[in-house]
């Protein structure tokens, strides 16, 4: 070969790599409408969803398991893999039926064994699964597609308990993954949901990929949240994970990606600028923002520390830092429970309204005891929302003459320290903040965070008979006026306790591009009805 | 020679020994708890204990690095706690994007950053030798996160010309993995040729002062001759230090383009798995670049020999 055929030769090569000439060949436009492609809130990096309770877990799960109620947009159980249940009189009896021709992704069918292990492995690690077990009498098989749990007391909220959207959900397993500790990882992803998981796919922190379920069933009523007919339009559903959110913005306007989950606000006017990408409010049931103080050690072992930093605390402050100056996506919360939901209530919430009164706030704090001393801030660098609020409260700490020791940490550290119980100057801490889903905060079913159970309350540990027993109450209640009366109660004396500091209800956008059809805002991205044209 | 190399690749035994150690020692003390992160928010202080001792995380140190050290001896470089997958298959996951931006930008680096540093010295004083100094302090200061937001704005999203992110492996064709990798690699490249081309100019115009170059300008060699076959070759072993202790940059920038244009790779798995605290995964990946590091010294430290005789080993 001589100089100038080597030349030509070369050109020609470089000339075919730029064209794609030496490309496998490119998706059809039918298959590139049969794929859509997902940016998730995080990183999909475990996928059992009752080993790891985070929300991505639970969000990915939804598409491979199916549940046995599902709650609906208006909050209420609906039958999902059930085709129907019988309670007898006393209450205690409950006798299951699954509907016909369920099928797990091996192709095995859904049997009533294989939800009787998983409702035990669901139980140990779920608060509304720990009260079942511990008035359980007895869950058994009746045969493949019937089974009774029978308790030695009513629960009136039992079907919200295997309905509600919550983590950890109650995904129905094959029996054979369903015995695994619920503490251990289980070693497939075979679910009876719609969509199939394509495991030799998964790119930990990258991508995962799923497919159609061809042999689901999906229930004949509309879909509705987590309850009705799951009818997936897509054939593929890709999460891309990008950690960068100008890069996923840029990514979306490019049309590389089609549906991003959690668009960070500052990209919002960006995003409503092309035309052909729409931007929605994700989740009506938005967030609670949380300032949560330590009821082990001074100052916030006196309730009159707590209180001071009620009557101090202007929420506009803390939802401005978190949303800028969008007044859609924020609302002051003078109470727990989310907005818009049947059970919210203002009751007892005066102390978070109105103009702030640092005066009295100082005073009630010196009435407290408090003379000065450092108060850690576990503040996690890495979690906008938590930085935001971090931010905030050191300034408010100081304008109330407290010293703050601001920790400057990321949100692991954070995960392990507010878990010590230790004094502060030990490696303990007087306080946090972070954020509930508005999911969560809809009734005490899932609340953790509002629990005032002591040594086993969630960090901070406060301890609160009366709370707790308004909770009990609330349990116990069988109509929406009576828990609507229950929770008014409970309000009160949560804020009257001080179980933690509202910093306020926020909302958050997602974003997709203009050629997707059938996104509804709810609490977790749902795909079922979601098509996508070329 | 032989004996030299016996000797290198011996001496990295130690060396990574100590490596291994000090990075688990690190994870030890490091605050963070991959419990935590795995049992969620929403979970009790009992549930997050639980997993703990489930993953073996409340035994004691000694215990701890004693297990891991055992299992490393026997090649394997132990599971990861949130996926389950053995590391290995993670670290394999992840090479060929990493490996490609290296190599892309290597390439790139070098083909630009040389000729740019020889011209410059050749026209030390003028506008050449100004604008690639001007060049070089550019490409020090700005970072490579902003280079890449710059990068893809113009060419991704206002000339619609390269894709915004992502990887397509080789095998899928090499006009769409290059496609994927041309803005990562300028990005990545920016510091990269900035640092070799002004070492390369500084040799170089050292180099250029000797007597043996006026020599060969007097018996009539052209500048191409006396720059590239005389010059140059005298100044490489300085230029091939940088090219090898700049690895180390091109690892370290990886983690951040990597992210910024959303690529698979080893920099991102890195990252991940520090937020996580996914112990096994960041001592996986840390010898792993330790053992890059220390390989690449050693082919540098063997092309000193090529590139001047005069030295033996």
């Amino acid at each position: 070969m001589d100089r100038r055929q080597f030349l030509r030769t070369a050109a020609g090569a470089g000339a075919l790599a730029a064209s794609g000439g030496l490309a496998a060949p490119a998706l059809a436009q039918g298959e590139k409408a049969r794929t859509l492609r997902f940016v998730p809130q995080a990183n999909l990096a475990n996928f059992d969803p009752i080993w790891g309770t985070q929300y991505v877990v639970r969000n990915a799960a939804a598409l491979v398991w199916d549940t046995l109620y599902g709650v609906d947009a208006e909050l209420h159980p609906q039958r999902q893999m059930v085709e129907s249940e019988e309670v007898s009189a006393d209450g205690l009896t409950w006798t299951f039926r699954l509907r016909p021709g369920l099928k797990f992704h091996d192709s095995e069918p859904v049997r009533a064994r294989d939800a009787v292990a998983t409702i035990a492995r669901w139980g140990v690690r779920d608060a509304m699964g720990q009260m079942l077990l511990a008035i359980q009498n007895e869950l058994t098989a009746v045969d493949d597609r019937t089974f009774k749990w029978v308790l030695k007391k009513p629960y009136p909220k039992l079907l919200l308990a295997l309905a509600k959207n919550a983590t950890p959900c109650c995904f129905i397993m094959p029996e054979r993954l369903a015995r695994t500790d619920p503490f251990q990882q289980v070693a497939e992803y075979v679910g009876s949901g719609p969509m199939k998981f394509v495991r030799g796919e998964w790119v930990p922190g990258a991508k995962a990929v799923f497919e159609k379920f061809t042999d689901y069933v999906p229930r004949q009523e509309p879909a509705s949240w987590l309850a009705g007919g799951k009818r997936i339009m897509v054939d593929r559903v890709e999460w891309v994970v990008m950690p960068d959110p100008a890069t996923a913005s840029a990514a979306l306007q490019n049309g590389e990606i089609d549906w991003w989950e959690n668009p960070i606000s500052d990209l919002i006017p960006v995003l409503r600028s092309n035309r052909n990408v729409r931007v929605d409010i994700a989740d009506p049931l938005g967030n609670i923002g949380a300032f949560r103080m330590n009821h082990l050690f001074p100052p916030f072992n006196d309730v009159r520390a707590r209180r001071a930093i009620l009557m101090a605390m202007s929420q506009e402050d803390y939802m401005r830092a978190l949303v800028g100056d969008d007044d859609k996506l924020w609302k002051p919360l003078p109470g727990y429970f989310t907005p818009g939901t049947p059970l919210y209530t203002e009751e007892g919430g005066e102390i978070l309204k109105g103009p702030r009164n640092l005066d009295a706030a100082r005073k009630l704090l010196a009435e407290s005891g408090y003379a000065g001393q450092p108060v850690t801030c576990l503040v996690a660098q890495d979690q906008p929302i938590t930085k935001a609020q971090g931010d905030v409260t050191a300034d408010l700490l100081k304008r109330l003459g407290m010293n703050v020791d601001f920790a400057a940490i990321d949100w692991g550290s954070v995960g392990t320290r507010r878990a010590q119980k230790s004094p502060p100057g030990q490696g303990g801490w007087q306080m946090f903040h972070t954020w509930h889903s508005g999911a969560d905060c809809v009734n005490p079913a899932s609340y953790i965070a509002l629990r005032a159970t002591g040594e086993k309350a969630w960090f901070g540990w406060p301890n609160s008979p009366r709370v707790e027993a308004d909770v009990a109450a609330w349990f116990d209640a069988r109509t929406l006026d009576d828990e609507k009366t229950v929770i008014r109660t409970l309000n009160r004396d949560a804020l009257d306790f001080v179980v933690y500091a509202p910093t306020g209800f926020f909302l958050s956008y997602q974003a997709w591009r203009r050629n997707v059809s059938g996104i509804v805002q709810g609490p977790l991205p749902f795909f079922w009805g979601v098509s996508k044209t070329v | 020679m032989l004996a030299y190399v016996i000797r290198r690749v011996l001496s990295t035994v130690p060396v990574m020994a100590v490596v291994a150690l000090f990075v688990f020692s690190l994870l030890y003390i490091a605050p963070g708890d991959p419990a935590a992160i795995i049992a969620g928010d929403q979970a009790t202080p009992a549930d997050v204990e639980r997993i703990r001792q489930s993953l073996g995380l409340d035994r004691p140190f000694l215990v701890q690095f004693g297990d891991w050290l055992w299992h490393l001896l026997h090649g394997d470089v132990g599971t990861s706690i949130f996926t389950n997958l053995p590391v290995s298959t993670m670290i394999a996951q992840r090479i060929e994007p990493t490996l490609s931006l290296m190599v892309i930008t290597l390439l790139l680096a070098v083909l630009i950053a040389v000729p740019m540093g020889v011209m410059a010295a050749w026209q030390a004083g003028t506008w050449v030798d100004r604008a690639v100094m001007a060049f070089a302090v550019l490409g020090f200061s700005v970072p490579v996160f902003v280079v890449g937001y710059l990068l893809a704005f113009v060419f991704a999203l206002e000339l619609d010309w390269l894709p915004v992110q992502g990887y397509t492996p080789i095998a899928e064709g090499i006009g769409p993995w290059l496609r994927n990798l041309v803005l990562p690699s300028i990005a990545l490249g920016c510091v990269y040729i900035a640092l070799i081309a002004r070492i390369t100019r500084a040799t170089m115009l050292e180099v250029l002062q000797q007597d043996y170059i006026r020599t060969a300008r007097a018996k009539g060699l052209g500048p191409g001759g006396v720059l590239f076959l005389h010059a140059l070759k005298n100044a490489s072993v300085p230029i091939v230090t940088v090219i090898g202790i700049g690895i180390a940059l091109l690892i370290g920038g990886a983690v951040v383009t990597e992210s910024v244009f959303a690529i698979p790779g080893l920099g991102r798995l890195t990252v991940d798995a520090i937020l996580r605290r996914d112990y096994p995964v960041i001592q996986g990946v840390v010898l792993l670049f330790s053992f890059v590091y220390v390989l690449v010294n050693l082919v540098i430290d063997l092309a000193y020999t090529v590139l001047d005789p005069r030295i033996r080993y």
